[in-house]
């Protein structure tokens, strides 16, 4: 092993040097590295406060070298909008999953997002309640079991799951909304970038902005750790598929480059 | 020359949080609290602060929870229904230990109840509301005059113990149009290190109120917030008497059942009977030892308030059975009325009381 690859992966300044608390297996792990590597990158760390939900990243301020609260099951983009209000310069972060962002706190996201507050919000997506130990998440797939869907999701009794860029992107004010995954490398990649987009458009007052990641939960879905990239491939994403939905500043450059 | 301004008593409240320093202020619309809702969204700009008509009472209190930890000086309020959904972010702010203001402009319950103002969230105020061992401190005046010089007090009171005030009145203060002398700022200053500001030359600030470690975490939290209590309990002594030296009969009422029990004082003693009254400004902590001190010279205590009997409760502990308690109220909205407490009173020797504690 070459000294340079040593270079390349090496633990970014942000992200704290302690055990983490995560399942094998699990994307927050990588998800929190692809933060705090764009907290370096974008030189923001020492402007950024993160709101942890509850979920299993509850404990995200021990991971991230940054101020931190945590807000009420749902409430992450209220608390959000709280401190954002009351410190406009500072960069704030609602990092959110499934349960917290989609059911229990459904309006508190949607009106977030129609206020246009100039947050962003990384919205972690595996499919269930990973925390409690693996119920049905609203974005629990068809015929997924859970705990709480033992014979499988069945969209008669209780629905379908929800898309949250969709929903999302039927409202005027958000500027960028974007849906990325963990299933491969050069997912893991792109996923990074819209993390960096997202600051990027924070930093610049651009307006609200929502990445939504799919990331695997092989403990709570049964597979094992290696395994859970390629459900992620295969069951997740023909249903929530990879996508730009909204990106305000870009086609406003790109308009503008038109026009000139 | 003192001014004097005809204001609502939501107004007066509204403006002296103003005064006070409040720059975030987030509601959502009920009544009978709607003019904070409405002076805020017109003079909070005046201030450069920050007005929401959040989606929920849930988020305006979350929002409420965000700005303070971010060391502003926040506030929210709302009517009974709505206190009950907020109730989730006060019990998160308490054990978080932030600093807030909340008002309860109380209308009768329980459910969607009234519009009416009445006094049925005492025992929601003062004994913790949500979930967790915690207090808040709780503030009740009686009238507009009150209403503001207890809000700018509140803050105060917020920044020194790092806990969430609650202003208790109803809808009758809330309401009604009095005339008001604008307080001045305290001037105080609080320093909020603790405040997630952003990590810049310090270690990061963390503001949770999950604590995973049962014996050598939590436990030691909830004990560190217990003695908070205590250094409240002792230190926050508030109330009024009025002609209680030489009463036979006293009264204990708060908020506007304290003004209707005042004029029915002065009808008793028009008629020979000794009454007075004491009136708790603090509803927690309570002012137990006061009130035991003013009633061991009484033979007998009336408590009136606009519920059931909530207050009562308050009122026969800090007595300790040392005398009779008895107890008249009126609720979902309807008042207590001057007559009625004399009645209860001239009759007392003929009434088979059903509250009367047993000395």
């Amino acid at each position: 092993m070459s000294t340079q690859n040593l270079h390349m992966y090496r633990r970014p300044e942000a992200l704290l040097n302690v055990r983490t608390h995560y399942c094998a297996g699990c994307g927050h792990g990588i998800i929190h590295k692809l933060f705090a590597e764009a907290l370096g990158e974008l030189n923001i760390r020492e402007e950024t406060i993160v709101v942890a939900p509850v979920g299993c990243s509850v404990l995200l301020y021990n991971y991230i070298n940054v101020d931190g609260l945590e807000a009420a099951h749902g409430r992450t983009p209220a608390v959000a909008t709280g401190v954002k209000r009351a410190q406009p310069n500072r960069i704030v972060v609602s990092y959110q999953g499934d349960g917290d962002l989609l059911a229990i706190g459904t309006g508190e996201t949607l009106h977030a997002a129609n206020r246009g507050e100039n947050i962003t919000v990384i919205f972690v997506n595996n499919a269930n309640y990973g925390m409690t130990g693996g119920q049905m998440a609203p974005t629990t797939l068809v015929d997924q079991r859970t705990l709480t869907s033992p014979k499988g999701r069945n969209p008669q009794e209780t629905g379908y799951p929800i898309r949250a860029c969709e929903l999302l992107s039927t409202l005027e004010a958000p500027a960028y909304i974007e849906r990325v995954s963990l299933h491969n490398p050069g997912a893991v990649k792109k996923t990074k970038k819209a993390i960096v987009k997202a600051l990027q458009y924070q930093k610049e007052g651009r307006g609200y902005s929502f990445v939504e990641i799919l990331s695997m939960c092989p403990t709570n879905w049964g597979i094992e750790p290696a395994a859970g990239a390629d459900w992620i491939k295969t069951s997740m994403v023909p249903w929530f598929p990879h996508k730009v939905f909204r990106d305000r500043p870009a086609e406003a450059a790109a308009a503008g480059g038109k026009a000139s | 020359m003192t001014e004097y301004k005809l204001m609502k008593g939501n107004e007066a409240m509204a403006e002296a949080a103003l005064i006070a320093g409040c720059r975030y202020y987030y509601a959502y619309p009920i009544t009978p609290q709607n003019e904070v809702v409405a002076y805020m969204a017109k003079n909070m700009p005046r201030v450069n602060g920050t007005f929401i008509q959040a989606e929920s009472e849930l988020a305006a209190a979350s929002m409420v929870m965000g700005s303070a930890a971010s060391g502003g000086r926040a506030m929210t309020s709302s009517s009974s229904p709505g206190i009950t959904l907020k109730q989730e972010s006060i019990s998160y702010m308490a054990g978080a230990e932030l600093p807030c203001v909340i008002a309860n402009i109380m209308r009768g319950g329980p459910g969607l109840g009234g519009i009416a103002g009445a006094q049925g969230d005492y025992f929601q105020a003062t004994r913790g509301g949500g979930h967790g061992d915690y207090r808040t401190i709780v503030l009740a005046p009686d009238n507009a005059q009150e209403l503001a010089d207890f809000t700018v007090e509140a803050f105060d009171l917020a920044d020194e113990y790092r806990t969430p005030v609650i202003i208790l009145a109803d809808g009758y203060l809330g309401q009604m149009s009095e005339p008001v002398v604008l307080p001045k700022p305290t001037g105080k200053t609080f320093e909020k290190p603790w405040a997630v500001t952003g990590a810049k030359d310090r270690k990061q600030n963390i503001i949770v109120s999950l604590l995973l470690h049962p014996e050598n975490v939590l436990e030691l939290h909830n004990l560190h917030l217990q003695e908070k209590y205590e250094r409240i309990t002792q230190k926050i002594r508030r109330y009024e008497t009025y002609k209680t030296e030489d009463a036979d009969w006293l009264l204990a009422a708060y908020g506007t059942s304290a003004r209707i029990a005042q004029k029915a004082v002065d009808k008793l003693r028009e008629d020979g009977i000794k009454a007075g009254l004491f009136r708790p400004t603090c509803l927690w902590p309570f002012p137990d030892r006061e009130l035991a001190e003013c009633a061991s010279h009484c033979t007998r205590l009336l408590t009136v308030e606009m519920s059931h009997g909530q207050m009562v409760e308050d009122v026969k502990l800090a007595v300790n059975g040392a005398i009779e308690v008895d107890f008249y109220g009126r609720a979902g909205g309807a008042l207590p009325t001057v007559k009625d407490i004399i009645a209860r009173i001239k009759n007392y020797e003929h009434s088979e009381f059903t509250h009367v504690q047993a000395s």
